[in-house]
C-alpha cells in the first residue's frame, strides 16, 4: 500500500473524528470565553448521543418515514436536550456561585447514570443502535480537484460541512461583532463589562448553553457518522475531555482549536485504523489505543505554560 | 488555673457541614424518586430492596463493607488532593494501576511465601506504583501548569490500555481470554477468619486498612508540618509562597499520596473484593469517590461514614432487578447529590435563613420579657444561658398577648 493511498484512507476518517471533538472544543470555548469553566463537555455530548440515539430510534421505527428527515429531527432533539442539560451547570455556575470544577464533574457523572438508566428502560440492554446513519457522499465539482479533491472533498459527510460553517460563523461572531467583544470580555473582566452596563449573568447563560448546544450537535454527529450507536459500556471514551484538551492546546482561539482538534482527530485515527495497515501491524492494540491520550498529555506539556486562558474563568461574578 | 471565659455576641446558629450534607442526600434521595416515578414504578418499593440488598444478612452486610472498602479509600484519596487545592479525578487509573501491580504480583509470587511477608510486599508495591502514577500529574501542574482534571482523566485512558495490554501479556486467563486468572485465595486480602465470619462476603483486610489511612490522613493533615503546608497550599497558594512554602513541591508530593491511596483502593478491589481483572473496564469507583469525599466534608470521619452510605446503594441495587428498577438509578442519586454538594450555598443559605428567623423570633421574645422586668441592659450583653431564660419567659408572654387580642 503506497504513500498516497494511506493518506487517502486516514485523512477522511480523521476528518470525522476531528469534527465533534471541535464541535465540544468549540463549545467550551464560548463557556469559557465568558468566564465560566466548563468541564463538562463530556457529559454534555454523551448525552447528546443518547437523546439522539433515541430519538432517531424512534423515529426510524415508523415505516415510510424518511431516514435524513429522522437524523435531522435526532441532531436538533440532542441539540435541544444538551443545552438544557447545560442550564444546570449554568444555574450552579453563575447563580449559585458554586465552585465550577465539581459542577462540572457532577452534571458528568450525571449524565453518564441518567443516560444508562433511560436507555435500559427504553432498550433492555443499555445500548441503542440506529439503523443507518448518514451516507458518505462527493461533493460535486470540488471532489475532482487534483490532490486536496480526495484528501478532503471524497467520502463526506454533510454534517462536516454544516459544523466547520458553524465554526467559521462562531470565529466571525466572536471576533468581529459588538456581542462577541463583550462575551469574551466578560472572561477577561466581568466587572468593567458590568459597569458598561452589559448584563454579565446573562453573556455567561449565553455562553455556558451554547457550550450545551454544540456539544449536543457534537455529540449527535458521533452518533450518525462512525459510531452509529449509544454504547452502555464505553460512553464517548473520554472525548469530552479530549476537546478541553484541545481548547487549552489551541490557546483558546477558533483557528488554534481547529489545528488542534485535527491533530487529535489524527491521533484518534491512527488508535483506530491501526489494524488496517501493515505499518502499525506489530503494534499491540494497547499502545496504539493509549496513544491519542500520550500525545494529549504531551501537547498539553508544550502548550499550558504559557497559558492564555481567559483571566476570569472560573471565577463567579 | 482558671480559664478565662470569652464572651460571644449572641447569633443566630450557622448550617453546619453535616446538615447541608444531610440534606444534599435527602435531596438526591428525592430526586431519586422522582426518576423512579417518572418510569412508573414505586420508588418505596425500590428503596426498601436497596435496603434489603445491602443489609439484611451478615453476607450481605459484609459486601456492603466490602464495597465500602474502595470507596473509603477512594474518597480519602481525593479528599487529600482537594485539601492542596488540587481535584484528582484520576482515581480510577490510579486504582487499575494498583490492581494490575497487585495482581502480576500476586501471580509471580511464590505460593508458599509466608503471609505476614507477602501481604506488605503488595501493599507496598501497589502503593509506590500508584504514587508514581500520581505524582506524574502531580510533576505536569508544577512544571508545567498542565491542568489536573485533564491530565488525570489522560492518565486513566492510558492506565486503561495499559491493562489492556498487561493481563493477555502476563496474567491471562487461557479459558477466558479476556479476563485475568482469578487470584488464589491465599494470595488475595481475604482471611479466612473475615470471610467465616460473615458468611463468605467480599470483606477482607482492606476494610482494617481504610481505616487506618483514615486515622493517617487525619494525622497527617491536622498534626504534621507537611499536612500544615499542603493546606495552607490549598487555602491560598499565593500566600503559601510568600510564607517560604515549596508550592511544586506540595503538589507532587500530595498527589503522589492521592494516588497511593487510591490504588490501595484498587489492591483492595482487584485482589480482595473481586479478584480478577478484566480487559476494557474502566472502574467506576474513582468517580463515586468524589461523592463520597464532597459529601464527607473532605474530613476522615465523614468519609467514612458517606463511603457506607454510598456502599450501601451501590451493592443494595443488585437486588432491584424484581422490582423492574434499572440499576442505574444508585448512580444518578449519586451524581445528583453531587450536584447538591457543589452547589451547598443553596442549602447553607436555606438553612441559615431558618436558623436567622427563629432567632430573630427568640430575640423578640427575649425583648419582650426584659422590657416586663425592666432589664434595660442592652441585649448584646446577655449572656447565652440568660438569653435563654428571658426568650422563653418572652414567647409565653408574647402568646398570652397574643390570646388577649
Amino acid at each position: 500500500m503506497g504513500f498516497w493511498n494511506v493518506l487517502t484512507t486516514i485523512i477522511p476518517s480523521a476528518i470525522a473524528y476531528t469534527i465533534p471533538i471541535l464541535m465540544g472544543a468549540l463549545g467550551g470555548l464560548y463557556s469559557e470565553r465568558s468566564g465560566v469553566t466548563n468541564l463538562c463537555i463530556e457529559g454534555l455530548m454523551l448525552f447528546g448521543v443518547f437523546s439522539a440515539a433515541a430519538a432517531i430510534v424512534k423515529l426510524q421505527a415508523i415505516p415510510g418515514f424518511s431516514f435524513v428527515l429522522a437524523i435531522v429531527i435526532g441532531i436538533a432533539v440532542a441539540m435541544a436536550a444538551s443545552t438544557l442539560l447545560s442550564l444546570l451547570h449554568a444555574f450552579a455556575a453563575i447563580n449559585l456561585k458554586a465552585n465550577q470544577v465539581i459542577s462540572g464533574t457532577a452534571i458528568n457523572m450525571l449524565s453518564t447514570a441518567v443516560t444508562l438508566f433511560l436507555a435500559q428502560t427504553i432498550t433492555g440492554s443499555g445500548n441503542i443502535t440506529i439503523v443507518r446513519g448518514i451516507i458518505r457522499n462527493d461533493v460535486p465539482l470540488l471532489s475532482n480537484i487534483p490532490v486536496i479533491g480526495p484528501l478532503f472533498f471524497t467520502s463526506t459527510y454533510w454534517t462536516t460541512w454544516v459544523c466547520l460553517f458553524i465554526w467559521l460563523a462562531s470565529w466571525f461572531l466572536l471576533y468581529k461583532t459588538s456581542f462577541g467583544l463583550r462575551l469574551r470580555a466578560c472572561g477577561e473582566h466581568p466587572s468593567a463589562v458590568a459597569s458598561a452596563g452589559v448584563n454579565v449573568h446573562r453573556m455567561r447563560y449565553i455562553g455556558v448553553m451554547a457550550s450545551g448546544l454544540l456539544s449536543g450537535l457534537g455529540g449527535a454527529c458521533i452518533l450518525v457518522t462512525y459510531a452509529g450507536e449509544y454504547n452502555a459500556g464505553s460512553g464517548i471514551n473520554g472525548l469530552g475531555f479530549l476537546a478541553i484538551a484541545a481548547l487549552i492546546f489551541g490557546q483558546w482561539k477558533p483557528l488554534g482549536i481547529l489545528g488542534s482538534t485535527f491533530f487529535f482527530g489524527l491521533c484518534m485515527t491512527i488508535a483506530n485504523m491501526g489494524k488496517v495497515f501493515p505499518v502499525f501491524q506489530s503494534i499491540p492494540t494497547g499502545y496504539l489505543g493509549m496513544f491519542p491520550y500520550l500525545a494529549t498529555l504531551i501537547a498539553l506539556v508544550f502548550s499550558s505554560r504559557r497559558s492564555a486562558a481567559p483571566l476570569a474563568s472560573g471565577e463567579p461574578f | 488555673m482558671r480559664r478565662r471565659e470569652i464572651h460571644k455576641p449572641l447569633e443566630a446558629r450557622k448550617a453546619s457541614p453535616l446538615i447541608v450534607s444531610l440534606s444534599a442526600v435527602l435531596l438526591g434521595i428525592a430526586a431519586g424518586c422522582v426518576f423512579i416515578l417518572c418510569i412508573g414504578k414505586n420508588p418505596f418499593a425500590g428503596f426498601e430492596r436497596i435496603l434489603f440488598g445491602a443489609l439484611s444478612n451478615t453476607r450481605r452486610i459484609g459486601n456492603t463493607l466490602g464495597m465500602s472498602t474502595q470507596l473509603i479509600l477512594i474518597g480519602l484519596s481525593v479528599a487529600f488532593a482537594f485539601k492542596t487545592g488540587l481535584f484528582n479525578i484520576g482515581a480510577s487509573g490510579q486504582m487499575l494501576i494498583g490492581g494490575i501491580t497487585g495482581s502480576i504480583l500476586a501471580y509471580y509470587l511464590p505460593l508458599d511465601m509466608p503471609r505476614a511477608i507477602y501481604l506488605p510486599i503488595i501493599i507496598v508495591a501497589s502503593m509506590a506504583a500508584g504514587a508514581v502514577w500520581g505524582f506524574i500529574a502531580g510533576f505536569l501542574k508544577a512544571k508545567f501548569n498542565v491542568h489536573e482534571v485533564v491530565s488525570t482523566i489522560m492518565l486513566n485512558w492510558t492506565a486503561y490500555w495499559l491493562v489492556y495490554d498487561f493481563i493477555p501479556r502476563f496474567i491471562i486467563d487461557p479459558t477466558i481470554s479476556v479476563k485475568s486468572r482469578p487470584i488464589e485465595t491465599i494470595h488475595t486480602l481475604r482471611a479466612d477468619w473475615i470471610t467465616g465470619l460473615t458468611g463468605f462476603s467480599t470483606l477482607n483486610y482492606g476494610f482494617f486498612l481504610a481505616i487506618i489511612m483514615c486515622f493517617a490522613v487525619w494525622f497527617i493533615l491536622e498534626r504534621t508540618t507537611l499536612g500544615f503546608n499542603l493546606k495552607a497550599v490549598g487555602a491560598n497558594r499565593f500566600c503559601a509562597e510568600y510564607a517560604g512554602i515549596k508550592v511544586n513541591r506540595s503538589i507532587m508530593v500530595s498527589m503522589a499520596i492521592a494516588g497511593a491511596l487510591a490504588s490501595l483502593a484498587g489492591l483492595t478491589y482487584y485482589c480482595g473484593y473481586s479478584n480478577i481483572m478484566e480487559m476494557g473496564k474502566m472502574p467506576n469507583e474513582g468517580f463515586d469517590g468524589i461523592a463520597v469525599a464532597l459529601l464527607g466534608n473532605c474530613s476522615p470521619a465523614g468519609i467514612f461514614f458517606s463511603a457506607i452510605f454510598f456502599g450501601i446503594l451501590k451493592m443494595g441495587r443488585g437486588s432491584l432487578a424484581a422490582t423492574g428498577i434499572p440499576t442505574e438509578i444508585a448512580d444518578t442519586i449519586i451524581a445528583t447529590i453531587i450536584y447538591f454538594t457543589a452547589t451547598n450555598v443553596i442549602l447553607a443559605s436555606f438553612w441559615n435563613g431558618i436558623f436567622r428567623s427563629r432567632f430573630e423570633k427568640k430575640e423578640d421574645a427575649a425583648k419582650a420579657a426584659m422590657r416586663k422586668q425592666g432589664d434595660t441592659s442592652p441585649i448584646e450583653s446577655l449572656t447565652k444561658e440568660k438569653f435563654k431564660v428571658y426568650a422563653k419567659e418572652g414567647k409565653a408572654l408574647l402568646r398570652a398577648e397574643k390570646e388577649e387580642r
